[in-house]
């Protein structure tokens, strides 16, 4: 029997704690959109869209309210459109992005991710072509989100696309730098991308996915943060055990909807994905959450370490709350979305570096992290590199999301508006990397990738 | 279709009395009550019972936020399953 005070946590973690689902995303393939005709394709890459997702909407709005919770965004993902578009007869990949815009659009979702490529190993023709067209894509179009995945365990890192990607980072923000760069913020670049991840800009539907397929992304910062606050001073044990039991809760709620969504929209259930994703609004912050654990500011020493705890702790916490348990589960550090984060990279406490020593241990890696305008390629080029071979040595998934603003200077504020929110421009080191990106090159798998 | 009614607010009379009509003349059956006084706040919860409720559920909500609103008090309707979900294995 429910009793009134189980009742009135929910309700306070809703009104006062931020708790939400952050999006419902549905996954769509579109490998029956294929044709040789650009325009054709186009049209069937619309139609399909707009017919999967036709109550996409509708159904979430309706279960926040039947339930109560928010559910702050849905999504749609396709299948990483190199494959779609590769047997047509262009180079110009734009229109495929303008069609996918259009289409989210008719839907009424905020974003939809998937002008992707997978090339971790080689560029097949669809994936260069896919490639060169992204800074237009993304400036020309206004919820689209791409990734490229340019590196995995299984088969090292393409260090040809490390260097690409620089260069096509550095045109996404000149062609946006009247946003402050924001085409850049829906762009990621991965190693180990998942196929089945709900969040945004890195989602895309993998080509192991039902023909469509419900993903749900749950949320919940502040809960963790408030549920912490009363075990101040307890050792770590305890901390571990709060976090498992909040996360247990929040999934719960996760799987719910999940269920809900997937039997309402008549269409498989995938995955939830248990991440602690943090949003601008103040209590909101999973900086909070670890200079909660005693902690002065986030990005002194300690940080990664108690990351390590949260990370661990939010995953076996949620992992039993859930049938099937995906995505990139975990503990997100984007620094323009967490208010803490903000603060502490303002302060100067939060870096690149320790940012990068914090990717080890949480979900995903650099993500919205805003440097010079005049970052050179080959610098960004290196960050991801670094980044790439974290992912690639650990197994785990690890992505950049930078932006080099046009025109600004460390110290300087960006804004990107909405769940975006704001970021200082953080140094970077000027030490050139030129010739270790010239290389080019693969950069071959570790030794843990031979598990046959 | 099982929904909990909650009421958040400062006490008055004719709390109940005001949310039970609202309730009964939308044909909800109100299946359990619970209340107490917490932190200075009158907090109830109830069980009720939508099967043989005809009003779509945001309208529902619409109608006892409109009522809550005009004594200053927080109401709202949830379905229970969320309830479950989190509180119970």
């Amino acid at each position: 029997m429910l009793n009134l005070s189980n009742i009135m946590d929910t309700i306070q973690m809703i009104d006062k704690q931020h708790l939400d689902i952050r999006t419902i995303t549905m996954g769509i393939s579109l490998l029956d959109c294929v044709s040789e005709d650009p325009r054709r394709c186009c049209d069937k890459i619309y139609d399909k869209i707009c017919r999967r997702a036709a109550n996409l909407v509708r159904t979430g709005d309706n279960i926040a309210s039947e339930f109560g919770i928010p559910i702050v965004n849905k999504r749609i993902s396709v299948t990483p459109m190199a494959l779609v578009a590769g047997s047509c007869d262009t180079k110009n990949y734009v229109p495929f992005a303008m069609a996918m815009d259009r289409a989210a659009k008719e839907c009424g979702v905020n974003f939809i991710g998937g002008f992707s490529a997978l090339v971790q190993k080689g560029f097949a023709k669809g994936d260069e072509y896919l490639i060169e067209s992204i800074p237009e894509a993304l400036a020309f179009t206004d919820v689209v989100c791409s990734s490229v995945n340019v590196g995995s365990t299984r088969a090292g890192i393409n260090m040809d696309a490390v260097a690409r990607m620089g260069q096509i980072i550095k045109k996404t923000a000149y062609l946006t730098r009247e946003s402050d760069g924001l085409g850049c913020a829906k762009l990621v670049v991965f190693c180990n991308a998942v196929e089945d991840n709900p969040f945004m800009a890195g989602a895309f539907h993998g080509v192991g996915e039902a023909d469509s397929v419900i993903n749900v992304g749950v949320s919940g910062p502040g809960v963790v943060y408030h549920a912490l606050q009363k075990c101040k001073g307890q050792p770590f044990d305890v901390v571990a055990e709060t976090v498992k039991k909040t996360a247990f809760q929040i999934t719960r709620m996760g799987q719910m909807v999940a269920t809900e969504a997937s039997r309402r929209l008549d269409t498989p259930f995938g995955i939830v994905d248990l991440s602690l994703a943090p949003t601008p609004a103040v209590g909101d912050s999973v900086a909070r959450i670890l200079e909660e654990m005693g902690l002065a500011t986030c990005g002194t020493h300690g940080t990664t370490a108690a990351l390590a705890l949260l990370n661990d702790a939010v995953k076996k916490g949620g992992v039993m709350a859930s049938g099937h348990v995906g995505g990139l589960s975990g503990a997100f550090i984007p620094v323009s979305e967490d208010e803490g984060m903000i603060a502490a990279a303002l302060q100067g406490t939060l870096t690149i570096d320790k940012l990068e020593a914090m990717t080890c241990v949480c979900s995903v890696g650099l993500d919205m992290i805003a440097v010079p305008g005049d970052t050179t390629a080959e610098t960004i080029s290196a960050i991801i590199a670094d980044e790439a071979a974290i992912g690639m040595v650990n197994s785990k998934t690890t992505a950049v999301r930078i932006i080099p603003v046009e025109g600004k200077q460390v110290g300087d504020m960006i804004e990107m508006g909405g769940l975006l929110g704001s970021a200082p421009v953080m140094p970077v080191h000027s030490e050139s990397s030129a010739e270790f990106i010239a290389r080019g090159g693969r950069i071959p798998a570790p030794l843990q990738s031979l598990k046959n | 279709m099982k929904a909990i009614v909650t009421v958040v607010g400062k006490d008055q009379v004719g709390i109940i009395a005001g949310v039970c009509n609202t309730l009964a003349a939308e044909n909800i059956n109100v299946l359990d009550i619970s209340q107490t006084v917490m932190q200075g706040f009158f907090t109830m919860m109830m069980m009720v019972d939508l099967s043989q409720c005809q009003t779509p559920f945001d309208q529902l909500d619409a109608a006892l936020k409109h009522f809550g609103e005009s004594r200053g008090l927080s109401i709202r309707v949830q379905r229970e399953d969320i309830f479950d979900a989190m509180h119970k294995i």
